[in-house]
């Protein structure tokens, strides 16, 4: 029987569900409705040659707007400056940020460790333009120059503790006894590192890593310190270079050249939601 | 208990996890060639801590302390280096653990691997091959070498755990309760594995199930709060307890 008490906290049960689905649904609007504006916006730029040509000057752009025509060339030269700062720092940052993650979980008592833990916590809390201004003064200044390795350090830094953290999460979380049983077979805590934790814990690594990378490709402070920017596709990577979040600082500064900001920010957009997607489903598919 | 010429011999063996807390205490055993001996007790009578003292696990927990000795052929394990013991005491753990990365094939042969020694083509198939034999595995999987060793049954990932310790061919299997986890046709399969088993190497196997003791050991240990309280015959102790405590349990009277 239904007496009238329970009818009320039903109610009060019904009405804080609401309550609790109205704010969900409200979190998730700037994000449909960031999205929905990119898209909007830059749907029509996006074409083949936005993706094989470099920037415009602003002379042409001009030509083009008072002509009525569409802007011509792209962003291939941020494309590939990205992917090249990015390449760098990815194949310095996993192996580094593996040996540290591993090192930390394997030794949470030892003091070093638990230094080391922290700063890692520290550096990931960093404002990314002190990384900028830091690696400015490390690297572009006894190179006489900003260039692609700079940019890469900076982006290095700023992945290392992401990568590290995951690691040691992941080895963390895997049994015990995966452990205990290769080192019952003789082997040395190098070797059962080698072949039997860091194997068995690449998901969660690999997940990891790509977290990282969605979150340094946006970077724009740390590389107007460093790799400055350059109008041309180069590949060169002692010289300045170009990358999508800061064509899409100087399109904005540019009148002749705003237009572009859409195309190249929809494209930065998509490729960390699709990195963000594909994480994701690693994640879901190591874990079953 | 006197033995001649014993495999494995505890010697005043103590292990502590805090300098107040002794898990096992003063143990004096030996244990005979290509026997099998089971080692029984209530929960936290430190049964597992002991087996575990025979292959140096306990080094991994630096607050852990193993004290007297315990003398594999006559030379004391505790002197001597982990990776070189446990080459020689393989062990067979509660839960099944092929390592989940590897195939049935690398797994019995990941002892190799994690000793960095090389093995050649045919020596490897040779290797797996007779290791799955020896585990009567080898029907089941030999069609599947190259799949997962997590996509077998329980009872079969456990053989290809025993396979795995067999094939660095260790004098001592140490087995902590390696059934607990499996159901009755399964244990039935692992029991009688080890009843040959025992002809290539000296089993010690921790176990709950007194039916298991009783069916397949010649020794049984008997422990309690830490105390070895009786040790030997299987037979004779299931038949005619000399210890009060151990009669209770046997009997069902405590644990």
């Amino acid at each position: 029987m239904t007496t009238s008490k329970t009818k009320n906290r039903l109610v009060k049960d019904k009405a804080m569900l609401w309550v609790v689905c109205l704010f969900a649904a409200l979190t998730a609007v700037p994000l449909f409705a960031i999205l929905g504006e990119v898209l909007f916006r830059g749907y029509d730029q996006l074409s083949w040659s936005f993706f094989t040509e470099p920037t415009p000057t602003a002379y042409k752009a001009m030509k083009a707007i008072e002509a009525g025509e569409p802007i011509p060339g792209g962003i291939a030269n941020g494309i590939i400056g990205t992917m090249i700062m990015l390449g760098m720092a990815v194949v310095v940052a996993v192996p580094t940020g593996i040996l540290c993650g591993a090192f930390l979980a394997e030794n949470p008592k030892n003091r070093f460790a638990q230094i080391v833990s922290y700063l890692t916590d520290l550096l990931q809390g960093t404002p990314s333009v002190i990384i900028g201004i830091v690696t400015y003064i490390w690297v572009v200044v006894p190179m006489k120059g900003y260039s692609a390795i700079a940019g890469s350090v900076a982006l290095f830094i700023m992945m290392l503790p992401l990568i590290i953290r995951s690691t040691e999460e992941t080895l963390k979380i895997l049994p015990q006894s995966l452990k205990e049983a290769g080192l019952a077979l003789g082997g040395n805590r190098a070797r059962v590192m080698l072949k039997v934790q860091l194997p068995a814990a690449f998901g969660g690594i690999f997940t990891g890593v790509l977290l990282a990378i969605s979150r340094v490709i946006g970077e724009t402070a740390p590389l107007m310190f460093t790799a400055l920017g350059c109008s041309f596709i180069r590949f060169a990577i002692d010289k300045p270079i170009s990358a999508v979040p800061l064509l899409i600082w100087e399109f904005f500064n540019d009148p002749n050249l705003q237009e572009l900001i859409w195309g190249a920010s929809l494209f930065l957009l998509l490729f960390v939601l699709t990195l963000n997607l594909t994480a994701k489903y690693l994640a879901k598919k190591w874990n079953q | 208990m006197e033995s001649v010429n014993p495999i494995l011999e505890f010697n005043k063996t103590c292990v502590s996890y805090t300098k107040q807390t002794m898990a096992v205490k003063y143990v004096s055993a030996a244990i005979d060639r290509n026997t099998i001996t089971a080692i029984m007790g209530p929960s936290g009578c430190g049964k597992s801590t002991l087996l575990r003292a025979v292959n140096l696990m306990h080094n991994l927990y630096p607050n852990i302390r193993v004290d007297g000795e315990i003398l594999l052929n006559g030379e004391n394990i505790l002197s001597m280096e982990p990776i070189d013991v446990r080459r020689r005491v393989g062990m067979v753990f509660q839960r099944p653990a092929p390592f989940p990365t590897m195939s049935i094939y690398d797994n019995v042969l990941s002892g190799y691997a994690l000793n960095g020694i090389k093995l050649s083509k045919t020596e490897k198939d040779a290797t797996v091959e007779r290791c799955l034999k020896s585990v009567a595995l080898w029907d089941e999987v030999k069609d599947v070498l190259n799949k997962k060793g997590t996509f077998l049954s329980g009872g079969q990932q456990q053989r290809l755990c025993i396979a795995r310790a067999l094939a660095m061919k260790p004098d001592v299997l140490l087995m902590d309760e390696p059934t607990s986890a499996l159901d009755p046709i399964a244990t039935a399969h692992i029991e009688e594995l080890m009843q040959e088993l025992q002809k290539e190497v000296t089993i010690l196997i921790v176990t709950h199930n007194m039916g298991q003791a009783m069916r397949i050991s010649s020794k049984s240990m008997f422990m309690y709060l830490g105390e070895l309280v009786e040790y030997g015959d299987t037979a004779t102790m299931f038949s005619n307890p000399t210890d009060e405590r151990t009669k209770a349990y046997l009997t069902g009277k405590m644990g």
